[in-house]
């Protein structure tokens, strides 16, 4: 009796414990986190500085009824769903190459050598990123204007104003970040496959590359289905540094450009509309969380072990 | 036996062409900072330039007094910034672990909500401009969105739970020691690895962060090395679309030469070049990790 007690009360004393030791950073996520989530809200104000956040005048849905007559709106959405889908095709096939070849190196001292080297980029700042683009780019000392086009014969462009070869820019840039990451997951789940497969498929005769479309890929669907998913869950968002950071903010590019992350800082910071800005940050936010717990419960259905919850 | 020799073959062709790909942009920036002004102005960026100097880095040695300020704050907001984040995600990590806690569903849950859900930029700027007043100071670059990553939790909890046996937390318990005490000489230790890997991931964020700069940050005494280098880039806009001689004045940032910026791109990478080979173990495996639970 008396021993079930004091048990009773340590394990009272250890979840007190076990609380205080979450403390700091609960508190922190309520401020980060927590906060801004209530802060919603605003959306639905007129803001004025004047009045402040609580002071402000009830605006109904008429920052969305603004937004959406904009021809902003119909573009920010599409730029962001139409260059994800791109990513997403592109990034995935790339990336499924790039692993399938390095698994073939058998090299392992080679391997790592090439994955530290295609990581690297990786590792960039958007700002750095930014100014090496920027040297490819600017129209007078730019390495394309000047080497590439000039021994080409062809006039140089100047290409922070003309819109037409931006989104191949873009998904260039993309790549060439991300290339690296998205195929050390692809390689970690190759090499988990049992090598015995491969063994008996060539004692059977198969090619390598019958081997590669009859048992890598295959195998690899899993993992390819999950991420894709997780990927169409993120439509919504996009890399605000790939938007803002390699454009160099450029207004004459903002037609195939301008992204919803852009959009939210541009009317928060440089147009101050600061209801219009709250409105696009909640379209974002509301369809994104649609959108991921459509993917999760579709992950869920294929592949329990893989989904988020 | 033939065929997979060339299949190996073509590989390694792919690969190699494709990682110097990766490489030239690198590569670029960094020979147009060793390159001689002029030349850069007569021949543009170049591979292989005409005439090479070292006068851009010169000039910084001398003139360096901003750069070396911002290189300070960048410094002084990564290493604070990821050691406050290590403690704090650690810290939410292990109740999460313990099986013998009862909120640890509810914890859970109200970490990984972080994940679906967010209020976006405008709530948040609001909240630490006016409530905070956050603005220019050390700690807008340092507290806002970095600090806990829902993301980092989740790792640190699965490798308290699968890599440390409850046997270890049960044996010190008979020893008497409290949950911190645990926490601190037990978890904290065993953990290494994961905390090696999140300082990292954690690290490089904050180096290479440059947004809560530009919301929150106007006082030059502030920036930091990404800043720094963003204030550069919109000046030479400004400059192109103003042809506005005036505007080259403002403030203590005027405009350096093309391979005096080039060579503080460079050095605004170097940290991370000089770390790269000791710590790309730990990245792989994080992202490895990190994947498919992102």
């Amino acid at each position: 009796m008396e021993k079930t007690l004091v048990k009773s009360r340590k394990k009272r004393f250890s979840n007190l414990s076990l609380a205080l030791i979450a403390l700091p950073g609960v508190l922190y996520l309520i401020i980060n986190n927590y906060i801004p989530m209530f802060g919603v809200f605003l959306a639905f104000k007129k803001y004025s500085l004047k009045k402040g956040i609580f002071g402000s005048d009830w605006a109904g849905f008429d920052n969305f009824k603004f937004l959406f007559k904009t021809k902003d709106a119909f573009i920010m959405t599409r730029n962001t769903v139409l260059y994800n889908v791109a990513f997403i095709i592109i990034g995935t096939i790339v990336a499924i190459a790039v692993a399938v070849m390095m698994c073939e190196l058998g090299d392992k001292k080679r391997v790592k050598g090439f994955q530290a080297l295609l990581l690297l980029p990786n590792l960039l700042s958007w700002v750095v990123i930014g100014f090496i683009v920027y040297a490819f780019l600017n129209a007078d000392s730019g390495y394309l204007n000047n080497t590439v086009l000039r021994t080409l014969g062809i006039n140089p462009v100047s290409w922070y104003a003309t819109t037409g070869p931006w989104p191949a820019i873009l998904i260039i840039v993309f790549l060439w970040k991300n290339m690296g990451y998205q195929s050390i997951v692809y390689m970690a789940s190759i090499s988990g496959i049992d090598k015995s497969i491969y063994e008996a498929a060539a004692i059977d005769g198969a090619s390598k590359m019958k081997q590669i479309f009859k048992i890598t890929l295959p195998l690899l669907k899993p993992t390819v289905i999950t991420l894709v998913l997780m990927s169409i869950g993120r439509i919504f968002y996009s890399d605000f540094g790939l938007f803002y950071q390699v454009p160099q903010n450029s207004g004459a590019l903002f037609s195939v450009t301008q992204t919803i992350d852009t959009y939210v800082y541009r009317g928060l910071m440089e147009l101050n509309d600061v209801g219009m800005s709250a409105a696009a940050g909640l379209y974002q936010s509301f369809v994104g969380f649609v959108l991921v717990l459509i993917a999760n419960f579709t992950v869920r259905k294929i592949d329990p072990d893989n989904a988020l919850f | 036996m033939t065929e997979s020799k060339a299949f190996n073959r073509v590989s390694t062709v792919i690969l190699t062409i494709l990682v110097v790909l990766a490489m030239l942009p690198i590569v670029l920036i960094v020979v147009a900072s060793f390159t001689a002004e002029t030349t850069l102005i007569r021949d543009g960026y170049r591979f292989m330039p005409k005439e090479l100097s070292l006068d851009a880095y010169y000039y910084m040695l001398k003139q360096g007094k901003i750069i070396l300020r911002s290189y300070g704050v960048s410094f002084l907001v990564t290493f604070g910034g990821t050691a406050v984040s290590v403690l704090l995600t650690t810290m939410l990590a292990y109740p999460m672990a313990r099986k013998a806690f009862k909120y640890r569903n509810l914890l859970a849950f109200f970490v990984f909500f972080t994940m679906l859900f967010n209020g976006g930029i405008v709530p948040s700027y609001i909240m630490w401009t006016r409530f905070f007043h956050i603005k220019d100071t050390i700690w807008a670059l340092m507290i806002p969105n970095y600090l806990v990553s829902a993301f980092n939790v989740i790792l640190v909890k699965n490798y308290f739970q699968n890599s440390i046996p409850d046997s270890l937390i049960e044996a010190a318990q008979l020893d008497g020691a409290s949950e911190f005490q645990i926490f601190v000489k037990v978890m904290l230790p065993l953990a290494v690895p994961t905390v090696a890997t999140i300082s990292l991931f954690t690290g490089i964020a904050y180096w290479n962060d440059w947004t809560n700069g530009l919301y929150y940050v106007n006082n030059e005494k502030f920036y930091s090395i990404q800043q720094l280098l963003m204030k550069i880039m919109s000046n030479i806009q400004a400059l192109r679309s103003n042809s506005n001689a005036s505007l080259l004045g403002t403030g203590a940032v005027d405009l350096p030469s093309t391979s005096v910026r080039m060579a503080m791109a460079v050095i605004g990478i170097l940290p991370i070049v000089i770390i790269y080979p000791f710590v790309q173990k730990y990245l792989v495996k994080g992202v490895i990790v990190g994947a498919v639970k992102g």
